[in-house]
């Protein structure tokens, strides 16, 4: 039996398709302005039995027969307890969110966080950041890697911490310790939504976020917990969307 | 078009209404109030009263309004459920809820007050300043009260621009002298409404006052009571409008109406019908008042396949619980009586507050709740505040609950949803 999952996040569309619970295909592309032919695209010439989205845009998607949908909150838990099932948390950052989840057995919610409407602290905001200073996105991680430490960045709002941004760039900071100090406000920031879900360890860390080397690295030092991050931590959501889907009488 | 109409755009004229302002109102009022309560299934058909009131919400309404005052009546209007409506109803005086619920003319209103203020007071502000609260306009004396911060501070600010502005202070500890300083205020506040009114109140007035308001609250208990059948026999939708409306309508009017309509939910409850299926999940809502047309929230829960079966908020059984004893030889002993029924309302302006967590773990029980939705206005600091205790002993207890922090705004409906269709997951 064949089981697709798709998680339609703000940012970026990724799928997994499994079968026999065994992962067949994982895909993924960005989000744009046009997510239900994104959507659609990225599903081309698959062939699945149950089908399950999530994410954002989880009811853009019609046409499927059978199509269920559940939260990326339930769908994150669930793809991180089958390819982490020691964790006990989970803190998954995305595109436009951050939630914090304590989960139970077999990927049960049991408590969650999430952020309201500002983004402050998420992938965007990283994404913003590193458009100012003028690193690709994709590199932000490495590049703050190298900053030396001491600048602080206190605004977790965008535009006050471009603020300051700018103003340690009058100061003669490097880019690059900037950009470490960027990095530390995000990860201070989600360990007071973890701190509010009771976190126990260890730890799992997931989500587009978790591909920044340098998010995980202060987080790992700052989180006084074991740190568990998955080899696609990004493909979380979908996953587990395919593993709702694999539960589901076709 | 229909001659009330018409009058009524003369009516709105002469009260100085912004007739331009006004008829947009009404129109995404009456919008929204066709997608959201009109197109509700198996709804009782004790909701057509309540479903005409809120047609006339700014016509019939505000028209008998007038024709008391023409009558020699006074009406008076009020933010807060600690405005004791039984000595107003001892003169023969009609109170009412004033308008606040939506955003309007907020440009106009950050003018005054700060924009990192509660949506409510700005919300009490925008209707004022952009001139489309018919109530506002109609009434001889708004009774404010010192509640939280942002309110006391309002009303400083709301008195330059309201000539009929009256403000009581309230106690904020319940402790004796919390009830000495309530019982102080109360008192005053029946000689003010004596003095508007022309009419000494009596002992006899008094207690017409107090009956006829236990009356009204006793109608709303029985409706919260029934909502404990499962499937529930109401919507939290439909039950919320009626907590509404009491804050609008005719008091005897409104028990009348709201009896009737628990006839036919005991009725559909005994028969096993309800509004959604058997087993559908149950919250209970609790924080902030939600007036009228404040029902984003009630709607994604609902809109997500839950049920809601209570709420824990002054727009609720918070503002409605508890009766004042009838008996007392006179005006003296009655408002004692007044005193102690409106010293049990559990306000987070309180400190501190544990009467507030214990009837909502009591109602979680009284309504078999399976979760408890923690709903706060941004910038609400005595809910806000209250929200991460509350919710950390509910958990404790067992009792899944959600905190939510929104406005009156509509833009962060789907956030929103997500979390509530997180939590409902979280339920099955």
């Amino acid at each position: 039996m064949r089981a697709l999952g798709i998680d339609i996040g703000s940012r970026a569309i990724k799928l997994a398709l499994l079968e026999d619970g065994r992962v067949l295909e994982e895909r993924r592309v960005p989000t744009t302005f046009d997510p239900a032919s994104q959507a659609a695209d990225l599903m081309r010439g698959l062939r699945w039995d149950t089908i399950v989205a999530t994410g954002y845009g989880r009811r853009l998607l019609v046409g499927p027969p059978g199509l269920r949908i559940i939260t990326e909150i339930k769908a994150c838990a669930l793809g991180v307890a089958a390819a982490l099932p020691a964790a006990k948390t989970i803190l998954d950052i995305g595109g436009q969110d951050t939630k914090a989840i304590a989960v139970g057995d077999d990927g049960r919610v049991l408590r969650f966080e999430m952020n309201d409407r500002c983004a402050a602290g998420t992938g965007k905001f990283l994404e913003f950041m590193a458009a100012g200073l003028q690193v690709p996105v994709e590199e932000f991680g490495e590049f703050a890697l190298e900053g030396r430490p001491g600048a602080t960045i206190s605004s977790m709002c965008t535009v006050f911490a471009e603020t300051e941004a700018i103003s340690l760039m009058a100061q003669g900071r490097k880019a690059r310790d900037i950009a470490l100090a960027l990095h530390h406000s995000v990860v201070k920031r989600s360990l007071s939504m973890l701190a509010r879900v009771g976190p126990e360890p260890p730890l799992a860390f997931c989500g587009g976020v978790a591909l920044n080397a340098c998010v995980r690295s202060l987080l790992q030092a700052e989180v006084g917990l074991p740190l568990l991050v998955p080899t696609r931590p990004e493909m979380m959501a979908a996953r587990g969307a395919a593993l709702a889907a694999a539960a589901l009488r076709p | 078009m229909p001659a009330e109409a018409v009058d009524y755009r003369t009516m709105w004229a002469d009260l100085g209404l912004d007739l331009e302002k006004h008829d947009m109102l009404l129109g995404v009022l009456g919008q929204a109030y066709e997608t959201l309560f009109l197109s509700q299934k198996s709804r009782p058909k004790g909701m057509d009263y309540f479903n005409f009131v809120m047609s006339e919400v700014h016509g019939l309404r505000v028209k008998e309004l007038r024709d008391a005052q023409a009558a020699g009546r006074k009406v008076l209007g009020a933010f807060c459920v600690f405005a004791p409506e039984e000595i107003v109803t001892a003169v023969d005086g009609i109170l009412v809820g004033l308008c606040t619920g939506a955003d309007f003319a907020t440009e106009e209103v950050e003018k005054r007050i700060p924009r990192n203020t509660c949506a409510l007071i700005k919300s009490a502000f925008g209707f004022t300043l952009g001139r489309v609260c018919p109530y506002i306009e109609t009434v001889d004396m708004v009774v404010g009260e010192n509640t939280c911060d942002g309110k006391k501070k309002a009303y400083e600010t709301l008195g330059t621009i309201l000539p009929n502005l009256y403000v009581m202070d309230l106690p904020q500890v319940k402790s004796a002298n919390g009830r000495s300083l309530l019982r102080a205020e109360y008192e005053r506040f029946l000689h003010a409404v004596e003095d508007l009114a022309g009419v000494k109140v009596t002992a006899d007035r008094l207690r017409k006052g107090i009956r006829a308001v236990n009356a009204k609250r006793q109608a709303l208990h029985r409706l919260a009571r029934v909502r404990a059948a499962d499937p529930a026999p109401i919507s939290g939708l439909d039950a919320l409008l009626v907590n509404q409306v009491a804050f609008y309508d005719d008091t005897a009017r409104f028990t009348s109406s709201v009896n009737a309509l628990c006839d036919e939910l005991a009725a559909r409850a005994a028969r096993g019908e309800g509004v959604f299926a058997k087993g559908t999940p149950r919250i209970l809502v609790s924080g902030c008042p939600m007036a009228v047309p404040n029902w984003k929230l009630p709607w994604i829960v609902e809109g997500a396949g839950a049920v809601i079966v209570g709420e824990e908020s002054c727009v609720g059984e918070r503002g409605a619980r508890n009766l004042v004893k009838e008996d007392g030889a006179d005006v003296g002993a009655l408002l004692d009586n007044i005193v102690d029924r409106y010293l049990q309302v559990d306000c987070a302006v309180f400190t501190p507050n544990p009467d507030r967590l214990a009837h909502v773990k009591e109602m979680h029980t009284a309504y078999r709740a399976d979760g408890v939705i923690h709903y706060c206005l941004h910038f609400c600091q005595p809910y806000l505040m209250e929200s991460y205790p509350v919710a950390a002993n509910l958990e404790a207890a067992g009792i899944p609950t959600l905190r939510i922090e929104t406005d009156y705004g509509q833009e962060d409906g789907e956030q929103l949803r997500t979390r509530v269709e997180a939590f409902l997951e979280r339920l099955r």
